[in-house]
């Protein structure tokens, strides 16, 4: 999976604003290159919560977001995406890397607890969610992105491996 | 100190067809003094009323943004301060109204009441312009310079509960008002 692949995908969905909290899982794939690229906005966020507001405020000025965050910000956001994305139906699409978590391996059989756990939380919430390993799953974004902003439902997309710098 | 009604009925005069973020007993008090479909309320999750207004600053950078936060609300979120020092939206304004207790949530005292400096706070993260006001006709006599200065400003208003807006959540929860505002955007 590569990370110039994944930033084609976003720049595709319409997204213009990437809302980041550094996550080692992206930082040289996805979130270094993304920094430099002239079709993207980068804004750097100190909590994630903050980020759910920020891309609601963008969705309701019809300009399209993209959250970067770590799973461990999605947990620590959950009652923002509860509120923000799902209670009051907004788009708020959200890229998840996966910390520690074993290439080729689904998410619910991870051995890490934190990784475990996330699929199931987001079931529960009913947020749509997909995970990509593959270079063949960044074909999941596009659609991905079209549909959470078509439907004003939230959508996280689960990055299981980091993305290749090159 | 100023009544928190009072000092919003000043406001109300030097707002037009700007945008105004309001949360929990602020957006109450705000929507008895002015209810109009580019009011935009932010609830459900405390202390993300100044995230939603920069959101929207970003994306209209062409309107003014007013956000009326609570002190404890920006408690729970004070990293935006340093977020919003770092966006740099010229036309975001963020109004606290400090009242030092948890009004919405039996009128605890927040932490370190009325012994912290938010002004400070600001200034600290590297908003520039910021203002403190305790009495009413200091505020009168300063807010139109005040909102015509250029973004990010903060500005902390001293107050206290003024007369008892109606507390209708069911309204400020509802989808309606936010489509309402969608709408009224998208026309401004």
């Amino acid at each position: 999976m590569k990370g110039r692949s994944i930033l084609a995908a976003i720049k595709r969905s319409g997204v213009e604003f990437v809302i980041s909290v550094p996550d080692i899982t992206t930082s040289e794939g996805l979130l270094r290159p993304l920094a430099t690229d002239r079709d993207l906005h980068l804004l750097r966020v100190c909590k994630e919560d903050e980020g759910v507001a920020i891309c609601a405020g963008l969705s309701f000025a019809d300009r399209r977001a993209l959250l970067l965050i770590q799973q461990t910000g999605l947990l620590d956001s959950i009652n923002a995406v509860r509120a923000v994305a799902v209670e009051y139906s907004l788009p708020i699409c959200m890229m998840v890397g996966l910390l520690e978590k074993e290439p080729d391996v689904p998410p619910s059989k991870s051995k890490r607890y934190g990784v475990r756990i996330v699929e199931p939380i987001l079931d529960a919430m009913g947020v749509a969610h997909h995970v990509l390993e593959t270079e063949t799953d960044v074909a999941k974004i596009q659609p991905a992105i079209e549909h959470s902003y078509g439907a004003s439902s939230p959508v996280v997309l689960l990055l299981g491996r980091s993305p290749l710098a090159s | 100190m100023m009544k928190r009604d009072e000092c919003f009925r000043v406001l109300a005069r030097h707002v037009a067809e700007d945008v105004v973020v309001a949360t929990y007993s602020s957006a109450f008090d705000w929507i008895a003094v002015r209810k109009h479909p580019l009011n935009y309320l932010s609830v459900g999750a405390m202390g993300l009323a100044s995230s939603h207004g920069l959101g929207l600053a970003l994306g209209r950078p062409d309107r003014r943004i007013i956000v009326l936060d609570g002190d404890g609300s920006l408690l729970m979120n004070l990293g935006t301060l340093v977020t919003i020092a770092e966006a740099k939206p010229r036309n975001l304004f963020h109004f606290i109204c400090e009242n030092g207790n948890y009004e919405a949530n039996g009128g605890h005292p927040i932490p370190m009441q009325g012994r912290l400096s938010f002004v400070g706070l600001a200034r600290s993260a590297g908003i520039r312009q910021c203002y403190e006001f305790s009495e009413l006709v200091d505020f009168e006599r300063q807010i139109g310079a005040v909102l015509l200065q250029e973004g990010p400003v903060f500005v902390d208003l001293k107050v206290e509960r003024g007369s008892v807006a109606q507390q209708d959540f069911a309204y400020i929860h509802s989808a309606a008002v936010r489509t309402e505002f969608q709408a009224a955007l998208r026309k401004a």
